[in-house]
């Protein structure tokens, strides 16, 4: 287990490689297709939020406001990273991305903008919402909220030992093309 | 709330937050199995984890509680409209409650309105039986593992599938190539062989009330779906596709008729958040005992 800790620096990250099994701790960005398409177009961040040397999260949590008015996560598994593909590359390079946590992988587009611009992704085990909710020990903020919804929204999260996979590094290998080309190869033998 | 609306409330509150004893098993020896250390045996022990703490909070398995499937077996003149009166009504309570999540969505406008009741939603499946008794069975699918499902039309050129069961074994290996780790594998397959389009979904679906543990009592299928298995397992895609022993828990695969011009073979992938659940009622609507 490497430990990775905020703010993630471009050595660490580049350091990482393809089945590296990281523990995530500091502050990490939540942002799904709403946030992309945005960033994407060009949309701003809101001021006071910053991707550069962070983390986003493919994620739309479950969130319950308390009678204080903070934030509890009631669950948070990674969503389906794939949909993000067309936008990713850009908003590694125009926001200094260091990594992207979701679920299944990505395409080309991205494993260029990480290996050119150091970033890396990192699998979440899918599904494993409560484990993951359970590293979120704080919920420091969310913007958006009423522009896209909670699920959509950009939630500034405090996780501890979060853990995740480096299944795309900043070196052009990915564990997907990987295991895709071995699986094939082995089913071409057993039809 | 009526004796049948609690009933069904309790029955999606323990299929969103209890995975089934036959999958947990199934799940636990497949952890067991991969290599000590590596990163599949470490993303089985996360899953392990993710049943405790969902079973002990009666919270979700997983964010993403998907579409809500009743099967209904029920006797002549059973009043189905009272029925699916109460299951609406519980899948409102049960989202109110945060055992579903606000999962369901317009398709035309996009709304949610927040509720997962509409149009098609849940979907509910009745069924006339001769015998006294009230079974309801609950599938929660989600939507990452219903994305890979595949439907093939037989003679497949590309793949070399002719119309017998060689060819069917080789357009459901290739669903399970296809799909490698993006149905949060190990996942289990429901397979129908024939059947028109709509019915052969619906019927793979069905495949998947199945107890994991069970024997398909036609030997040709029986066969078929344990070289499935073994076969996937063989690939090396590993649960969520980080390569691995265990690609698969299991394959249930039934057979119906189909027309001399079509061949289908329609696959349903369901993920290792197995949830499914069922009940027997008692005369008054409550639960009189459990299922799996
Ligand atoms: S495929 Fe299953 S485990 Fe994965 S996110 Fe969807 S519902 Fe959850």
């Amino acid at each position: 287990m490497i430990k990775l800790n905020f703010p993630f620096t471009e050595a660490a990250v580049r350091a990482l490689k393809v089945g590296d099994e990281v523990l995530i701790s500091g502050v990490v960005f939540t942002g799904r297709d709403a946030v992309h398409k945005y960033l994407y177009e060009g949309g701003p961040l809101p001021p006071g939020v910053s991707l550069r040397d962070g983390i986003l999260y493919h994620c739309g949590p479950v969130m319950l406001q308390q009678a204080d008015g903070t934030w509890q996560c009631n669950a948070a598994g990674p969503t389906t990273s794939i949909r993000e593909e067309p936008y990713q590359g850009r908003i590694i390079r125009d926001h200094g991305v260091r990594g992207v946590i979701g679920k299944g992988g990505m395409g080309e587009g991205t494993l260029a903008a990480c290996q050119e611009h150091g970033c890396v992704y990192l699998h979440a085990v899918g599904g494993a919402a409560q484990v993951l909710a359970a590293c979120i020990r704080r919920v420091r903020n969310v913007y958006f909220l009423e522009q896209f919804g909670a699920p959509e929204a950009i939630w500034e999260l405090d996780v501890v030992d979060f853990p995740a996979v480096v299944t795309m590094d900043a070196h052009g290998r990915s564990l997907h093309r990987e295991v895709f080309q071995h699986s094939q190869a082995e089913l071409a033998r057993r039809l | 709330m009526t004796e049948l609306q609690t009933a069904l409330l309790e029955l999606i509150r323990r299929t969103s937050a209890e995975i089934p004893d036959d999958v947990h098993r199934a799940l636990l020896a497949a952890g067991a199995n991969e290599q000590q250390g590596s990163i599949a045996a470490n993303a089985m022990q996360i899953i392990d984890q993710n049943i405790a703490l969902a079973k002990n909070k009666s919270q979700p398995i997983c964010q993403d509680t998907g579409s809500v499937l009743f099967y209904v077996d029920c006797p002549v003149g059973y009043d189905q409209i009272t029925f699916a009166e109460a299951a609406r009504e519980a899948v409102r309570q049960a989202t109110r409650k945060g055992y579903l999540r606000q999962n369901s969505v317009d398709s035309l406008t996009g709304k949610n309105d927040g509720t997962n009741v509409g149009p098609g939603a849940p979907a509910l499946h009745f069924q006339q039986q001769r015998a006294p008794e009230i079974n309801v069975r609950l599938l929660l699918k989600g939507g990452g593992c219903e994305n890979v499902g595949a439907q093939y039309s037989l003679p497949h050129t590309a793949l070399g599938a002719n119309r017998d069961l060689a060819g069917c074994r080789k357009v459901i290996l290739d669903a399970v190539l296809q799909a490698q780790g993006k149905g949060c594998g190990p996942g289990i397959l429901g397979v129908c062989i024939g059947g028109d389009r709509a019915t052969g979904y619906e019927y793979s679906k069905q495949q998947l009330l199945r107890r994991l543990d069970d024997r398909n009592p036609v030997p040709e299928l029986d066969a078929l779906e344990q070289d499935i298995v073994q076969t996937a397992n063989a690939l090396g895609i590993g649960p969520m596709g980080f390569g691995g022993r265990t690609t698969l828990l299991g394959a249930k695969i039934g057979a119906v008729n189909r027309l001399p011009a079509s061949f289908f073979v329609s696959i349903s992938y369901m993920c290792w958040a197995y949830r499914r659940q069922g009940v027997t009622l008692n005369e008054a609507g409550g639960i009189a005992r459990w299922l799996y």
